[in-house]
């Protein structure tokens, strides 16, 4: 394998960045002009919302029932373990149901986007779509950049309650905690920032799960093992992203809220 | 539903108007120019075949016509307008008036035949009843109707092609572009798609680039016409010539021949000698 020279790796990377700022700021765009796809986006979010219902509910559910076995566990050294309720609400609505409801629908959704639209790609239906006069982006990326974003939001706010359900669950049934009191800490320790917190970050992970496997699709080349490919770098990619956002969204709202 | 897309209107074109007009057109690619210093002009009502060795760029040619590619350099005008002066609206607008057969079909996969055939019209937000007529009819042209409901993965490599043609035509469009509509096909099958495309050169008299790797499907192209009566081409009696079937023919990313059939088979290059023999 040849190894590229650092000035075309920076090359490369450069235009890719302006490709997919292109490529994202070509999709908004369409989205607040006609023609507008409707049907496509109604399509989308059947597909990208209550195709992945399942895995959300049971990620969230799954993830609720560890967090509280693990951190039962620890606050009962402290003789806490009646903050247990708290905990666990505070870390699915603030961080796990976002986080892992991005991963996992990125899992499902960009890696679906890049090879629908990379086989596309590769048996030249998109240049035949442009060449019956459709934009490509307006009908193919905006619809699903919309869809997954208004999903997102939807699905991460049932991942959070499954988990604070599978969480309370696992309290009552296993470790012999009272219910009552388990979602009374809940409640009372979610604010207005933290629910803020937690409901913007699907919106920037619909967005990167979207547009990332919109734009490794649509630069899919060489044949079914580029499909593959742009499927791999979807994934990885957009996973990370969602990470890094979490991040920078968690830190803003800290500097917003002060918590 | 696409909301508020609009049919554009027909350029008007008179006999012997320039259609398509390269002039000076270079596109290169990371492997280095693909097409070098290319100039020609295709009028109204013409056919115009090109040829030339594998990989010579001839697939690039059409979709710089097309504008799905955008030169490096150099001018091209589609009915007169240059594509380089067109906003990507306009661009689209101007492709609602070209229909494009491509190497491979490039039908989607998603869509049964009917909706394929119908994209354009649908796009156009035509009236269901029409869009369903005029899709009969599409498909009654190239002899498929029977297979209005079938998916593309449930036809054969040349029903996929007449039906990327009924795709191409539906709209009757003023310019069709057909990128190698018989590559990979068998000789009897190849023979079907040419004499549709003999059909519709005769019948509507499109203005159309057409390339082949196929001599043969070249010379038949250019000696036969289109019998109305009896459904299907004829010899042109007489060892005849369509007057409106032109030749192109590339090679290195160079034009090397543009020319009648006459001049074509008289040539006194060597190369060109050989590659047509």
């Amino acid at each position: 394998m040849r190894i590229p020279s650092p000035e075309a790796f920076a090359k490369r990377t450069v235009a890719s960045v302006q490709e997919y700022s292109l490529l994202t700021w070509h999709a908004i765009s369409s989205i607040f002009s006609p023609p507008r796809y409707i049907d496509d986006t109604f399509t989308q979010m059947d597909f990208v919302g209550f195709g992945s219902i399942p895995i959300v509910i049971l990620t969230g559910f799954f993830t609720g029932c560890v967090l509280t076995l693990q951190s039962a566990t620890s606050l009962k050294q402290f003789g806490a373990v009646n903050m247990t309720g708290r905990l666990v609400a505070l870390s699915m609505v603030k961080e796990l149901g976002p986080v892992l409801t991005g991963l996992m629908v990125s899992g499902r959704n960009a890696s679906g986007m890049a090879s629908e639209l990379g086989s596309m790609k590769v048996t030249e239906q998109i240049d035949a779509m442009r060449a019956l006069g459709t934009d490509p982006v307006r009908k193919l990326v905006a619809p699903r950049l919309v869809a997954t974003v208004i999903m997102m939001f939807f699905l991460t706010i049932i991942a959070d309650a499954c988990g604070i359900a599978g969480g309370a669950l696992v309290a009552v049934g296993l470790l012999g905690l009272e219910g009552s009191a388990f979602f009374h800490t809940a409640f009372r320790s979610l604010v207005f920032a933290d629910v803020i917190e937690g409901l913007a970050k699907p919106l920037f992970s619909g967005f990167i799960i979207a547009t990332i496997g919109c734009f490794y699709g649509l630069r899919t080349t060489g044949g079914t093992q580029g499909v593959g490919r742009s499927t791999t770098q979807a994934v990885v990619a957009s996973s990370v992203l969602i990470i890094l956002f979490d991040f920078l969204v968690t830190k803003m709202m800290i500097g917003i809220f002060g918590r | 539903m696409a909301t508020a897309a609009t049919a554009p209107a027909r350029p008007t074109l008179k006999p012997g108007d320039p259609v398509v007009e390269f002039s000076h057109v270079t596109i290169s690619f990371d492997r280095g120019p693909v097409l070098n210093d290319i100039s020609f002009t295709v009028r109204h009502g013409e056919m115009r075949i090109i040829l030339g060795p594998a990989g010579v760029g001839k697939s690039v040619l059409m979709k710089l016509a097309n504008g799905l590619l955008t030169p490096d350099s150099g001018e091209i005008r589609i009915f007169g307008r240059p594509l380089s002066d067109m906003s990507p609206r306009e661009m689209y607008e101007l492709r609602a008036h070209i229909g494009m057969v491509f190497q491979e079909s490039a039908l989607f996969d998603s869509l049964d035949v009917e909706d394929n055939v119908a994209y354009r019209l649908i796009e156009e937000h035509v009236p269901a009843s029409e869009v369903h007529e005029r899709v009969v009819e599409a498909l009654r042209f190239v002899e498929l109707e029977q297979a209005i409901d079938k998916f593309p993965s449930e036809l054969s490599g040349g029903m996929r092609r007449r039906v990327s043609i009924a795709r191409a035509i539906i709209s009757n469009p003023d310019l069709i572009l057909y990128d190698s509509p018989t590559g990979g096909l068998d000789p009897i099958t190849s023979t079907t798609i040419i004499e549709l495309v003999i059909k519709q050169r005769d019948v509507s008299q499109t203005t159309s680039l057409l390339i082949t790797h196929r001599i043969q499907d070249a010379f038949t192209l250019a000696t036969h016409r289109f019998n109305p009566a009896k459904n299907e081409m004829d010899l042109i009696p007489n060892g005849g010539i369509d007057p409106s079937t032109k030749f192109l023919v590339l090679n290195d990313g160079r034009i090397v021949f543009d020319g009648t059939t006459q001049e074509l088979t008289h040539t006194t290059d060597d190369w060109l000698k050989a590659f047509i023999s």
